[in-house]
């Protein structure tokens, strides 16, 4: 693996870089505090990559103009925050339902509404898989380092490729904004998309006979499809047939549930012999770690579980720890809402405890070596 | 059905969903007939819509189409036209869809000069959702949110975009077919932002409720409420009050955004290129 040197960046740098080596040729936006610098760097460096950046007049249109975009072929890109998160939930709902495979970063920060626009919070997260109406396919991924942040844009690229759908980074402030050591790869090829190797007249755009995941044609190449929002046939056209309606409703659903051991990543650290997990994502992992190397070395047997995969939820590693621990200590900056995931996935198994915190701060290490060490007494 | 226009719609997904008299065939009929006059070439075209009863167009178009969410398809159209200048983008769209939740989106794009071409399907109402009042609908008229009388003041939405900075701006009305395909056709060869409102009849919801209740009697509102864009620059303000004045308000160059991207793109190349040359020495 071909490696070049080590590059010193924030969060949001590490975004743009990991999206242009995953081929992004195109970003649509509007400014917003914490996320801004994506949009400052695609308007940089797109150009001169023969990618385009347009600065939209909301973030409605942002998202609209990405899904077009995604359909004309080009690799297509958002980021926002908080408020501009929740005015893109319409056409975020659009682009699950017809499929247009997008990247959508949410750089949390503190709400509700305006909030503390500058501050780190994790209080989107039951938003990014909810927000929009209706039952819907959605992938997020949640970075805990400027690495990961890197890493999970490529991530998100590759995964909405794969399975036509719009992945969202769902980072926080505090990763966004920090500053860490990454090492840029550039051995890394474009992702590539799956397009039909049928004749147009023969192509369907939601075609159930070719897997859970349909091949995709693009516009200008002679196709002549239909693609819209209403509930739609395997032709892209409008039905309302239950059956057709149920039948898509549920190759939506299995396209990501079917398919969990391709998507669902997750770090766990000194999980061997723990007594008590942490669950922890984003900038609270950083706090966690802190907190349960703090805990070893006062004998409380640690260990830490960093989903990488907030949506599809890890359902499998936290019931399978559910048995093997005493404790879980989950950490989130928000007054609790993967907590309600992990105490279902957990069956009763184990003690539940929690740190929740939404004035803005970081979690500090303490609060959770607190809980550990509540949780063994 | 004519065979010039047969070729260009999907018959497999005939009949329309719009009702007996409706203007919308009108306007999607002179649209199949400026395209075809064209020259453009269908492969590289795309047909964007948002929702409403005219909207329905893009279903009913042999093109590559995509019916969007309300008021968005201008957003859509710009992400098509911004990452792939060389294909030709159009909008079909309502009254309701991009005037009113779509507003936004028609303001800038003329302002930026992307070179879209936006068809207003002008029937002053909600169709769709059975007559509600849009920001196009006269002043006083009955509709089933205004049963006491509409207070506002419509829209001129060609000033609108005028204002905004398109570079062909035109409107007429279904009783004028025969401008239709003319003005959409000038609309489909602008390089940059060009809006053609057509103003139609909705005999159904608005028609019925406003004392025209058979598409003939809109037809005859309609001719009877039009002016000729010569014949209004002589009449008074409170003379032009419920009048569609009808023409060609605007038809101007200016530089489009998207080409202008490209100029920029092949800039930095250049510059790379240069920097490269330097470097070597």
């Amino acid at each position: 693996m071909k490696m070049v040197k080590n590059k010193f960046m924030q969060g949001n740098a590490a975004c743009v870089e990991g999206a242009i080596s995953a081929g992004l040729k195109f970003y649509a936006g509007y400014p917003i505090t914490p996320s801004t610098e994506i949009a400052e760097l695609c308007a940089e460096k797109l150009p001169k990559i023969g990618g385009r950046f347009i600065q939209m007049e909301d973030e409605i249109a942002s998202m609209g103009a990405v899904i077009g975009a995604s359909f004309a072929g080009v690799m297509s890109m958002t980021a926002t925050s908080g408020p501009g998160f929740s005015l893109k939930q319409e056409n975020l709902g659009y682009a699950s339902f017809v499929e247009a495979p997008c990247v959508v970063v949410n750089v949390m920060r503190s709400g509700p509404s305006t909030g503390l626009p500058t501050s780190p919070a994790q209080s989107d997260v039951m938003q990014a898989k909810w927000g929009t109406h209706g039952d819907h396919p959605i992938i997020v991924l949640c970075p805990d380092s400027v690495k990961s942040m890197y890493e999970l844009t490529i991530r998100a690229f590759e995964l909405s490729e794969e399975f036509r759908v719009p992945v969202i980074l769902a980072a926080d402030e505090v990763i966004a904004h920090m500053r860490e050591a990454i090492e840029i790869r550039d051995d890394l090829k474009p992702v590539q998309r799956r397009y039909t190797t049928k004749k147009p007249g023969e192509f369907k755009p939601y075609d159930d006979s070719e897997g859970l995941v349909p091949p995709m044609a693009k516009f200008g190449d002679g196709y002549r499809f239909n693609t819209t929002g209403l509930m739609h046939d395997t032709e892209g056209f409008p039905t309302s047939d239950p059956v057709k309606s149920q039948k898509l409703q549920d190759r939506l659903r299995d396209k990501i549930e079917k398919n969990l051991e391709k998507i669902v990543s997750v770090k766990t650290y000194n999980m061997d012999d723990a007594e008590v997990a942490v669950f922890a994502y984003g900038s609270t992992a950083r706090s966690a770690m802190a907190a349960i190397v703090e805990a070893r070395s006062n004998g409380v047997k640690a260990g830490l579980i960093v989903p990488e995969t907030l949506w599809p939820f890890p359902e499998k590693i936290i019931s399978m720890y559910a048995e093997k621990v005493k404790a879980f200590v989950v950490a989130e900056m928000n007054m609790g809402q993967m907590v309600y995931e992990v105490e279902r996935c957990m069956h009763g198994k184990a003690k539940l405890l929690t740190v929740f915190q939404a004035n803005g701060e970081l979690i500090k290490p303490e609060l959770i070596l607190n809980r550990i060490k509540e949780a063994v007494k | 059905m004519n065979r010039m226009y047969e070729d260009y719609y999907r018959m497999d997904r005939m009949p329309t969903i719009w009702c007996p008299g409706c203007g919308n065939g009108i306007v999607l009929n002179g649209f199949i007939e400026a395209f075809k006059n064209s020259g453009l070439d269908r492969k590289n075209t795309v047909i964007v819509s948002g929702i409403g009863c005219s909207s329905r167009s893009a279903l009913y178009l042999d093109f590559d189409t995509i019916h969007t969410t309300h008021g968005r398809a201008i957003s859509f159209a710009t992400g098509i036209k911004q990452s792939r200048p060389e294909l030709n983008v159009v909008v079909l769209t309502g009254d309701g869809d991009c005037s009113a939740i779509g507003g936004n989106h028609l303001i800038h794009a003329a302002r930026r000069n992307i070179d879209l071409t936006v068809v207003c399907y002008n029937n002053s109402t909600y169709g769709m959702t059975n007559g509600q009042y849009s920001p196009t609908t006269p002043t006083g008229s009955i509709t089933a949110t205004s049963m006491y009388g509409f207070m506002e003041s419509p829209f001129d939405l060609c000033k609108l975009v005028e204002a905004a900075g398109a570079t062909y701006v035109a409107r007429t009305t279904t009783f004028h077919a025969k401008m239709i395909p003319m003005m959409i056709k000038n609309a489909l060869l602008k390089k940059g932002f060009s809006f053609v409102d057509c103003i139609a009849q909705c005999p159904t919801y608005f028609g019925r409720k406003n004392k025209m209740s058979t598409p003939a009697d809109m037809m005859k509102w309609i001719r009877d409420s039009s002016v000729n864009k010569k014949t209004a620059e002589t009449m008074s303000e409170s003379e032009l009050a419920g009048k569609f004045v009808i023409g060609e308000f605007v038809n101007k160059e200016k530089p489009e955004l998207t080409a202008e991207y490209t100029k920029l793109v092949e800039r930095l190349k250049l510059k790379e290129k240069e920097g490269a040359a330097y470097a070597k020495v």
